[in-house]
């Protein structure tokens, strides 16, 4: 076998064809000028299917085992066979956008639900139905404040402690459209602010603010920082994650005029940071929403139908005038996320956030108690995940950690971060005495 | 042949309800570990044992065309088939890490991107290929960044214009405005191709890049493309390469021969990995040495007997929030594996000859030529968008309609490799069906899918977003 194992013309087949398209030969087909053609040898071997599978297991078998405490914007929560086996049906896993919704009313309705889920837990009246992750949905609420609040300003305001892939994400979004990033003070974790209050201006486009913080921290500031944006006509930029948001208070009633974050911490578990990006909003700015949106109708037959609507909004109608570039986004993720979301209900939903406050509460105390360790470091309460103090070096804490077999971040020289959540929930007595063994 | 999708209908108003109109329940959140301040009064969302749970998506997804259910020609999208191994490999349990371990932990996993990213630059005669952009128009903007970056970094930071065809996808234009350059659009010449008097007419001091697919979304390959290369460096540009279209060249010709200077690869249509409705794909993006250093952070090299993730010297940065859509590499490395340089050359071949028969086969009127992997038929003097909705009745998805303009009521049709000959026969034969139907059938169609048609204008004029709107 030489050729693709996928496509499946035999010789025969290929000359019929070949003489119906008047060609010579297969190589006659390519209007390629001789000086840039290629010879097609990239020295890439052909494998077997087996044998590809066996490699990649080889290579991936490098890896080592461990478990992981971590989080800081991804997340493992135990997804449910459901998920995979229904999500991976072929007729969602091999369609494409739907841009014939008649023959495409399963996907649309399953978005549809998504932006619904996304609805209810927001409180907010527009979800679209997926972007790539929570620091790409952070630069479109970024570009989306710079166009509705378009008459002044040009600064985006973020909290100091913000994870550093998300701020630098921001800054690439942010420079096309001229806007500048800029950080306010945080204090103990949580936004400070009054601090902010004197960091916001008229130049503000929008102050973002997240529950929990990157350092696991549930803010209990959210109204009055919506209120320092709205009193200076700035955007108030959410960002949390499905999981908190069935538990936290809505955003919606805290003023928040977007919602972003990363909508992968239900459906999807660890992936290397494969994300989901959440994006929600005001009904004011519809019209501006980036990405697609999924909207019910009627079709010939009178019946409710799903269509993708106001494509007018978008790259391949509007062009250099469309509200975002993206085109190929996280449907199928979003799917995903769905049917987790109805597989747990709204009693499992909040159940599953209520634990991982109990759950990282208690793993904190446990390290407390650890000679060397104080946890958590920020008084205030703890969404799945809290930053320790170690007597100790953080990076050695990490590779000590690392050696026995548990992985945590290193935050600062003498911090770490420790995230727990039922999937860590059998490993977590051995691990604080792993942490007693190396940060004593 | 004709189709009937399947329709589950509930009653005169609904197809398949609704999850939230089968089992909706709202709890009250009380007795949480928070204090009630800080957290919710009540959450309304489905709860459906897992039975009818299942029963809702099967459903579903039985009303949901994808290119397992029949041929999906839509061009510019690269629908080709999807080797069913690729999933297992990018589900296994040692794939499923956290991109915040230590790389000594994670040596596996930065190998295969390792190999992936040398993979990805042999068969696009590029120098440096970052991994992390999330789909195709993510590609465009970390490539755009670059172009960017690079002149800032040579003093050259006022250029302020990228050029774009006419018939270009509309991500480029989106992509440039978002990194804040002026589109110039660029009239296609009389054969399709790119008019090389009117490239010099555009490009000048002010041009950062010219945005090019090859061959363009009319299926025609750029012949000129060494001459359109010299003008836009002459100027001091940079020659940015749109890689959808990359399935039509694999093993024939390469980016970087041609004069590319930076690239993005749709692997989600390239190297087949399924689309999913709609996402995840993802957008590696292979550079030239010269601009090696700006690739985004981090970025995957070999050390003393391992892999390591550093900081590219000049980094644009980030353009996601981790690494990427991992899991559709991983599919992509298994699907470049398996096919090697011989497979995936014949898979380029198969492409180009399926579109090329296809064109010859149908009724419709095929302007320019020779194609490669698509080609634009035009309906008129049909509707071209009532002809995409009587095709759905003959058990295939329509082609891509009315785009690019510049062909009148246009049927953009990529049929890809996957395709038998028997395949495209019957993909012919409902072309022509559709072909020699009156407007009146046409206008009324689709009659089998599991909708009728669907009244778009009257949907975005109410825009119903959530189950709450409904119910409002």
């Amino acid at each position: 076998m030489s050729g693709s194992p996928y496509a499946p013309h035999t010789p025969a087949e290929t000359s019929e064809m070949l003489a119906a398209v008047g060609a010579d030969s297969l190589e006659a087909l390519f209007d390629v000028p001789d000086s840039v053609a290629f010879d097609g040898e990239f020295g890439i071997d052909a494998r077997g299917e087996r044998e590809t599978r066996r490699e990649a297991a080889s290579l991936l078998g490098r890896n080592d085992d461990l478990t992981e405490f971590l989080g800081r914007g991804h997340y493992e929560h135990y997804v449910p066979a459901v998920v995979d086996d229904l999500a991976s049906r072929s007729e969602f896993l091999t369609s494409y956008t739907q841009y014939q919704p008649e023959v495409a009313q399963g996907f649309l309705q399953a978005l549809f639900e998504y932006q619904s889920l996304l609805v209810e837990l927001t409180g907010l009246g527009v979800a679209n139905c997926s972007m790539y992750d929570d620091a790409t949905a952070l630069g479109e609420a970024a570009t989306l404040a710079r166009r509705v609040r378009s008459v002044s300003g040009d600064r985006v305001l973020v909290p100091e402690q913000l994870r550093d892939g998300k701020r630098r994400v921001l800054a690439n979004y942010a420079d096309g459209p001229g806007l500048s990033v800029a950080s306010y003070p945080t204090a103990d974790g949580q936004v400070d602010v009054d601090a902010l209050r004197e960091t916001v201006d008229e130049d503000t486009a929008m102050v973002y603010a997240e529950t929990p913080t990157v350092r696991g921290v549930v803010e209990e500031s959210l109204s009055a920082v919506g209120e320092v944006a709205t009193d200076n006509d700035a955007l108030f930029c959410l960002g949390s994650d499905p999981v908190a948001l069935a538990l936290l208070e809505r955003p919606a009633d805290v003023g928040a005029d977007v919602v972003v974050g990363d909508a992968a911490s239900l459906g999807t578990g660890t992936a290397y940071g494969f994300g989901l990006g959440m994006f929600v909003t005001r009904e004011d700015y519809l019209r501006q929403v980036p990405g697609r949106l999924v909207g019910a109708g009627e079709d010939a037959d009178g019946r409710r139908a799903y269509t993708l609507t106001l494509q007018t909004r978008e790259q391949h109608i509007r062009k250099e005038r469309a509200t975002s570039n993206i085109c190929t986004n996280q449907a199928w993720v979003a799917l995903r996320t769905a049917i987790h979301a109805a597989w747990l209900g709204p009693e499992g939903l909040v159940d599953l956030a209520s634990d991982c406050v109990t759950r990282a509460r208690d793993l904190a105390a446990e390290l407390d108690d650890v000679v060397g360790v104080q946890a958590p470091v920020h008084d205030g309460h703890h969404f799945r995940e809290f930053v320790a103090r170690t007597d100790q070096p953080a990076p050695a804490v990490v590779e000590d950690l690392a050696a026995r077999g548990y992985a945590v971040h290193a935050v600062d020289d003498h911090l770490i971060q420790v995230c727990a959540t039922e999937v860590t929930a059998d490993a977590e007595a051995a691990f604080v005495e792993a942490v007693a063994e190396v940060a004593g | 042949m004709k189709y009937n999708q399947a329709r589950w209908t509930h009653d005169d108003q609904r197809y398949e309800p609704l999850l939230s109109e089968k089992a909706n329940r709202e709890v009250a959140v009380e007795d949480t570990p928070l204090p009630d301040d800080l957290t919710r009064d009540s959450l309304e969302l489905p709860d459906p044992a897992e039975p009818e749970l299942a029963r809702h998506y099967t459903r579903l997804s039985q009303m949901n065309y994808g290119v397992d259910s029949g041929p999906f020609p839509l061009g510019s999208c690269t629908m080709k088939y999807n080797p069913k191994f690729t999933e297992a490999i990018s589900r296994r349990e040692d794939a499923a890490v956290h991109p915040d371990r230590p790389d000594s932990t994670l040596q596996g996993t930065l190998a295969l991107c390792h190999r992936l990213q040398d993979y990805l630059g042999r068969i696009g005669g590029m120098d440096a290929v970052t991994l992390q952009p999330p789909a195709g128009a993510a590609g465009e903007f970390t490539g755009i960044r670059i172009a960017k970056a690079y002149h800032e970094h040579n003093g050259e930071g006022e250029r302020s214009e990228v050029v774009i065809p006419d018939s270009a996808h509309g991500t480029n234009f989106a992509t440039a405005a978002m990194a804040g350059y002026d589109v110039v659009e660029l009239p296609s010449g009389d054969d399709g191709r790119v008019d090389l008097a009117a490239l010099e007419a555009a490009v000048g001091d002010e041009t950062a890049a010219l945005m090019l697919t090859n061959p363009n979304t009319l299926g025609l390959f750029e012949r000129d493309i060494e001459a359109i290369a010299e003008v836009v460096h002459d100027a001091g540009g940079l020659l940015y390469y749109d890689g959808a279209n990359l399935n039509a060249l694999l093993g024939r010709a390469r980016p970087g021969d041609m004069g590319f200077d930076v690239m993005h690869y749709n692997v989600h249509k390239t190297f087949a990995t399924p689309h999913g409705g709609g996402g995840p794909g993802a957008g590696p993006v292979g550079v030239t040495e010269d601009l090696a250093a700006f690739l985004p952070d981090p970025h995957v090299r070999a050390n003393d007997g391992g892999f390591e993730e550093y900081t590219p010297d000049r980094s644009i940065g980030k353009v996601h929030g981790f690494y990427g859509n991992w899991p559709v590499l991983l599919k992509t490395f298994a699907y470049i594996a398996r096919l090697g340089d011989e497979g995936l050359a014949d898979a380029s071949a198969k492409a180009v000859l399926n579109a090329n028969y296809l064109a010859e086969r149908i009724d419709y009127d095929v302007p320019f030529g020779p194609f490669h992997h698509e080609f634009v038929a035009s309906a008129a003097p049909q509707d071209a968008a009532d002809a995409a909705k009587r095709m759905l009745d003959y058990g295939v998805h329509p082609p891509t309609t009315k785009w690019p303009e510049i062909v009148d009521e246009a049927l953009m049709t990529e049929p890809t490799e996957a395709e038998h000959k028997r395949s495209l026969d019957q993909l012919a034969a409902a072309f022509d069906a559709v072909a020699a139907e009156d407007d009146a059938t046409l206008a009324s169609a689709p009659e089998r899918p599991a909708a009728r048609r669907i009244d778009q204008v009257a949907a975005a004029r109410d825009p119903t977003l959530s189950w709450h709107a409904l119910e409002d």
